[in-house]
């Protein structure tokens, strides 16, 4: 459900739309970016372009059912990679949560802002990885053990790199 | 109902959405994939993105390759004499570790211990991670066509890496031994205690199961224990770094690998490990007085050598203690005679034992007498880089593949021999020579 209340004006949201192949292949690349990049840079898992790239597609489009679906289908990719163990669905799970909220989010408040950016993407990513954290705690009873910390640390520095990624995938969007 | 439908449609797709991949998650845990299973839609999506990553490793190899082998030479005739130096050095531990172990498969055998060896291994490069902090999977550029199968060890030259648990084509994944679902049977090197190395979600490693009243230090060697069937017996895996008391009356000892699991680029697999017992060639003529001079360590310092040279059975006493040498100054190769059999007898009083660089402590210093078979360890002239052990007469290379011996931790160290001072060789000696299983790993 949409959030309620709202905080920008319904004439200063906008919302973008953007052509198959960006729809396809940016979150592809991500997703290949991140399991490629790790080797020769290894704190880059901190940095979690999938989850990037789908609030960026969920804030843009604005359209929670479309947000899901991105959510999920970025999700399943990131899991089928994700080793043996990783059963699939623990982030086709989280990000689904993460696409609805940002796009419902993004019909309200102004999304274009470097500094709600930034706010966005560190809230989110608590979010995602307490949805995270919930499922494979909750239902596959996994040992994960929650560390606020380094939730901190990585949502830092996911929202300081967030605010450039962005504004590179700016780029993609049509109107 | 439309207006129900219509107003809640974005939390209904939601809800169905989430529900999905609930119920697809159940099954999944319901029925886990087979060992060595993978499942199809796993199969394709690798599959498909694993020659996109080969091409920009190897392109990525290929232009640091030649960057660095034919543009930047900087600092490359420094390197090369600070290697030929440590590989000065190298020799002389070579050596020793040689006649270690020789020494070590004759007990084994004596023993009827059986003995690991890493057959041989396949070199792999690093290609792909999981790209997420809670799985630390691995992927390498080698799979089944390769001759990869799941379960095998993967290793580094510093230490163990972890193990294959998934085969593809052209690819496999490494379950690396900082993985939470991880477990390696390990034990601790100097006071063999057992237990099993496990990771975590935040990818530390813990060596578990070993009970608190047994003391662990900070900074004691983790080794493989053989336990799990998969790594070989002895390899390197870390060092305790700390220990605290854990819960139900296990330590809590945290181990960091050797091997930089954070920056892994190549990586060998063990394909086959070899386990027999040492072979009995190895263990090379036991004289009598071999025997003898084991037990009996002190020798009456009188020589006795026939005019032709030959050692009488006296002198042959000494023999077995040509092994046990004392790395003597070259001056001293002067001093001794070449006796048969082995026998290394000194005809000039106080040869060996008057050399100025005469680090020997297995030797007994002015007794001009035989030298007295004590295990310990010399050799620190630099002339003795060219020293092999007195008692082959082929040089014996150490394996690094060689693993899981008892050589490198109990076996009393001899002293390699400068080739001067060291006695002819014995013909039956030559058996005493690695079998060719250990030999070194395809790099």
């Amino acid at each position: 459900m949409p959030f309620r209340g709202s905080l920008t004006s319904r004439e200063q949201v906008s919302v973008y739309e953007f052509s198959w192949a960006a729809i396809i292949f940016v979150p592809l690349i991500a997703v290949l970016i991140q399991i490629f990049i790790p080797v020769r840079v290894r704190f880059l898992p901190i940095i979690d372009l999938p989850f990037l790239v789908t609030i960026f597609f969920a804030t843009a489009r604005r359209n929670p059912i479309s947000g899901c679906i991105t959510g999920c289908l970025i999700g399943l990719t990131q899991d089928l990679f994700a080793g043996p163990s990783h059963p699939l669905g623990m982030y086709g799970i989280a990000l689904t949560v993460i696409g609805y909220l940002a796009s419902s989010l993004g019909l309200k408040i102004d999304v274009e802002n470097p500094g709600s950016r930034f706010l966005l993407t560190y809230a989110f990513f608590v979010i995602h990885q307490g949805v995270y954290y919930g499922v494979a705690h909750g239902l596959l009873r996994e040992g994960l053990q929650w560390s606020w910390s380094h939730v901190a640390i990585s949502a830092l520095a996911n929202a300081v790199i967030g605010i450039f990624v962005f504004k590179f995938l700016d780029r993609f969007k049509q109107r | 109902m439309d207006t129900f439908l219509g107003r809640y449609k974005n939390l209904i797709v939601l809800a169905a959405i989430l529900f999905a991949q609930i119920v697809a998650l159940a099954v999944q845990v319901r029925r886990p994939a087979q060992e060595g299973e993978t499942r199809l839609i796993r199969l394709w999506a690798i599959s498909t993105v694993t020659p996109i990553e080969k091409a920009v490793v190897h392109s990525q190899e290929w232009i640091q390759d030649t960057w660095t082998t034919y543009a930047y030479l900087r600092g490359v005739r420094r390197e090369n004499r600070e290697l030929r130096a440590e590989l000065g050095r190298m020799k002389i531990d070579d050596a020793r570790i040689s006649e270690d172990a020789r020494m070590a498969r004759r007990v084994q055998a004596l023993l009827a211990f059986k003995e690991q060896y890493v057959d041989s291994t396949i070199a792999a490069q690093v290609i792909g991670t999981s790209g997420s902090e809670q799985s630390r999977v691995l992927y390498l550029d080698k799979g089944s066509n390769d001759g990869i199968t799941p379960d095998m060890a993967v290793i580094t030259p510093t230490g163990i890496v972890g193990k294959i648990v998934q085969v593809f084509p052209d690819s496999s994944q490494v379950l690396p031994i900082n993985d939470q679902f991880s477990g390696v049977g390990a034990a601790l090197k100097d006071s063999r205690l057992q237990g099993i190395l496990k990771g975590a979600a935040n990818g530390a490693t813990t060596l578990q199961y070993i009970m608190s009243d047994e003391k662990v230090v900070p900074g004691e060697e983790v080794i493989t224990s053989g336990g799990d069937r998969i790594f070989p017996k002895g390899l390197p895996v870390g060092r305790v770094v700390s220990v605290e008391p854990g819960k139900d009356l296990f330590l809590n000892i945290r181990v960091v690998p050797s091997s930089r699991l954070d920056q892994l680029e190549e990586v060998l697999v063990v394909t086959k490990i070899t386990e027999k017992m040492p072979d009995a060639k190895d263990l090379g003529p036991l004289r009598a007085s071999d025997i003898l001079a084991e037990r009996l360590p002190t020798v009456p310092s009188k020589t006795e050598v026939d005019a032709a040279g030959n050692a009488k059975p006296g002198a042959a006493t000494a023999g077995s203690a040509t092994g046990t040498g004392t790395g003597a100054h070259p001056t001293a190769g002067t001093a001794a005679s070449k006796p048969v059999n082995g026998a290394a007898t000194i005809n000039k009083p106080g040869g060996a034992a008057t050399a100025p660089h005469t680090a020997a402590p297995g030797s007994t210093p002015g007794t001009g007498g035989v030298v007295k078979p004590k295990p310990t360890t010399t050799g620190t002239h630099p002339a003795a880089t060219t020293a092999r052990p007195s008692n082959s007469a082929a040089p014996v290379t150490t394996a690094p593949s060689q693993v899981g011996s008892q050589a490198n931790r109990s076996a009393p160290t001899t002293t390699p021999k400068h080739p001067k001072t060291e006695s002819a060789p014995n013909p039956n000696s030559d058996q005493s020579t690695i079998p060719p299983t250990g030999a070194p790993p395809q790099l």
